[in-house]
């Protein structure tokens, strides 16, 4: 009962963004970074009175390990009518990337550290650099922009994040790192570039949380 | 300077190892401080270089063994700095292709390069943007008495789309570099004329220089100048304002108020309509997706030449993908990306251009319209 779609085409395209998305959020840490290489395949159902669901197999690889890919089998539920609840997805993840304790432990240790909460804006700059140091934090907001891609996307989006326009990190008296994130989205099918407002808490074994986001208003 | 690697084992060695640091003042690399030096766990420090012999004697001296992690940092943070200037010195007097450059700079690049290669480049205007500034198209043509089909190229219709402009130079760069000693070259010379467009949304492309790094359209007021810029690549006369655009000025896919309602349109418009007889290939520019995108936008029904235009877009894809193994996927923007209407692509067909692509050059999304520039030489030579 499952339509087969050609990968190439943008209804798979679109599940697929949203999937990835959805995994950065899950997985997304200062010291690793996930990316679509490839989608293998894509098949669509039409469940009745629920909504638009894609089986997708995708090949993933670490931003900073390109070498290592790890493959992920996706099911991307869009529901019917709901304007109001994000689309569910369910993944599993095949392989190991390498591990990213020490590195994340050590950045950490580097952020409590600081006298004067880190501040830092327009992660890359304009032609596209990133300092070495801000790297984690660029990742940690490809984990943020992931939350909000999985919470805002339809069939008829497909978001990308195009720039961190602004963090600021926020101390905090229990043990989670609190970054404050202004990220601007790159939708492709309006074209538009929104700014959101997104705060990230994370951990070294507790992972990555949003508790809060909002879209900004127009006109950044 | 040396970074060394020290597993010290004893307590009195730990002290030793923090009087040695606070009394030299030497730079801790692990642990942040003296304080943390404990035994049996890894000691990075960094040693200035005239302390270094002292240093290594005193820990000697006390039965610390060490090893060098780093001979020489100096020499690391310039490995690790990004190459100031490419080791490409080229065809006009140089210029830095691994580079981005703002408007100015890529005006001044257009009157040199036609300088210093005149035996074979002219540089023509074609219009004038919104705010009054020159289109420029640089005409690559080897003389000849036979008529020539003509190859169009424009790049930067999109203003954020800064690896656009970057390969229209690039591009250029390479035809008039290799033009005498690349046969593939020396054959489309011999048989075709290349007109290339640099920057089509001049107007534009400054904003994202100056303003909004990620700014879309034209720079032309709307609504009494409370709203600024139509989307030029939906701004032609095919099957204008039916789908994919929006009617509001504030939205990035605004089509104007109606086809060609904007200077730089009517500047390509009215000039290919003119040579539109002799146009064998319309091709057009963009970033971000790896993509080669045939007609059209505004139906998913194929155009008469589709098994043509597809087989050619696909040998283009192999041969790009041969290069540094770069994917890009090959089809109509209907299916591939989304509905659109009014693009130059779609409009350059309809009017009887029979090759008629666009390019979404890299990336895929990791980096989208910022792409680094490091990125330029390799996106280039492999859509070369």
């Amino acid at each position: 009962r499952a339509m087969e779609l050609p990968p190439g085409h943008f209804p798979a395209a679109r599940a697929a963004a949203l999937a990835v998305g959805y995994l950065r959020y899950l997985r997304g840490g200062p010291s690793s970074g996930l990316q679509l290489r490839e989608l293998r395949r894509a098949r669509l159902q039409d469940i009745d009175d629920v909504g638009h669901k894609y089986y997708l197999e995708l090949e993933l690889e670490d931003v900073l390990d390109k070498d290592r890919t790890v493959s992920c089998t996706a099911e991307v539920l869009y529901q019917l009518g709901s304007k109001s609840s994000a689309p569910d997805v369910q993944l599993t993840v095949q392989g190991e990337l390498r591990s990213t304790e020490e590195a994340d432990q050590e950045f950490y240790n580097r952020i409590r550290s600081l006298e004067k909460e880190l501040v830092a804006e327009n992660i890359p700059d304009s032609h596209g650099n990133v300092p070495p140091e801000l790297e984690p934090i660029h990742l940690l907001a490809w984990a943020a922009s992931g939350y909000v891609i999985w919470q805002n996307s339809t069939e008829n989006t497909k978001f990308h994040l195009a720039q961190v326009k602004h963090v600021k990190q926020v101390k905090r008296n229990d043990e989670d790192l609190q970054f404050d994130f202004v990220v601007l989205l790159h939708e492709m099918v309006s074209q538009e570039v929104l700014p959101w407002e997104v705060t990230l808490l994370w951990h070294p074994q507790r992972g990555a949380r949003v508790p809060q986001s909002r879209a900004m208003g127009a006109g950044s | 300077d040396q970074v060394l690697h020290i597993v010290p084992e004893t307590i009195q060695q730990v002290q030793h190892l923090q009087l040695l640091c606070s009394t030299f003042m030497l730079d801790l690399w692990k642990p942040r401080l003296p304080e943390d030096i404990r035994a049996g766990e890894d000691l990075h420090i960094r040693v200035p270089a005239p302390l270094v012999q002292e240093v290594k004697d005193s820990l000697a001296q006390h039965m610390i063994s060490y090893r060098v992690l780093i001979p020489d940092v100096q020499k690391l943070v310039d490995q690790s700095m990004p190459r100031e200037k490419s080791s490409h010195r080229e065809v006009s007097g140089g210029y830095i292709y691994t580079e981005y450059h703002p408007m100015e700079e890529i005006y001044q690049w257009m009157t040199q390069i036609q300088k210093n290669n005149s035996e074979l480049v002219t540089q023509h205007i074609l219009g004038k943007t919104f705010e009054n500034r020159t289109m420029y198209y640089l005409q690559i043509s080897q003389p000849s008495n036979k008529t020539k089909k003509i190859i169009w190229m424009d790049c930067g219709i999109h203003a954020r789309e800064w690896i656009s402009p970057a390969f229209c130079q690039w591009f250029v760069k390479e035809i008039l570099q290799n033009y005498k000693t690349d046969p593939k070259i020396s054959r489309f010379l011999q048989n075709l004329d290349f007109y290339v467009l640099p920057v089509l949304n001049i107007d534009g492309y400054i904003y994202s220089w100056e303003k909004d790094r990620l700014w879309r359209k034209s720079r032309s007021p709307y609504e009494n100048g409370t709203c600024y810029g139509t989307d030029l690549n939906r701004n032609f006369n095919s099957s204008w304002g039916s789908v994919g655009v929006s009617f509001n000025c504030s939205s990035d896919v605004f089509c104007g108020s109606g086809p060609e309602s904007e200077p730089e349109t009517r500047a390509v418009a009215q000039f290919i309509k003119n040579k539109k007889s002799d146009i064998l290939c319309y091709l057009t520019i963009h970033s971000y997706g790896q993509l080669i995108l045939t007609p059209y936008g505004s139906t998913t029904k194929p155009p008469s030449n589709n098994e043509e235009l597809m087989q050619v877009a696909k040998e283009a894809a192999a041969a790009l993908k041969g290069k540094y193994g770069t994917s890009y996927r090959v089809g109509s923007t209907a299916l591939i990306l989304y509905s659109n209407s009014g693009s130059s692509r779609d409009w350059a067909h309809t009017i009887g251009i029979p090759l008629s692509y666009t390019f979404e050059l890299r990336d895929t999304g990791t980096h989208g319209f910022v792409l680094p520039a490091d990125q330029i030489q390799p996106t280039c030579e492999e859509t070369m």
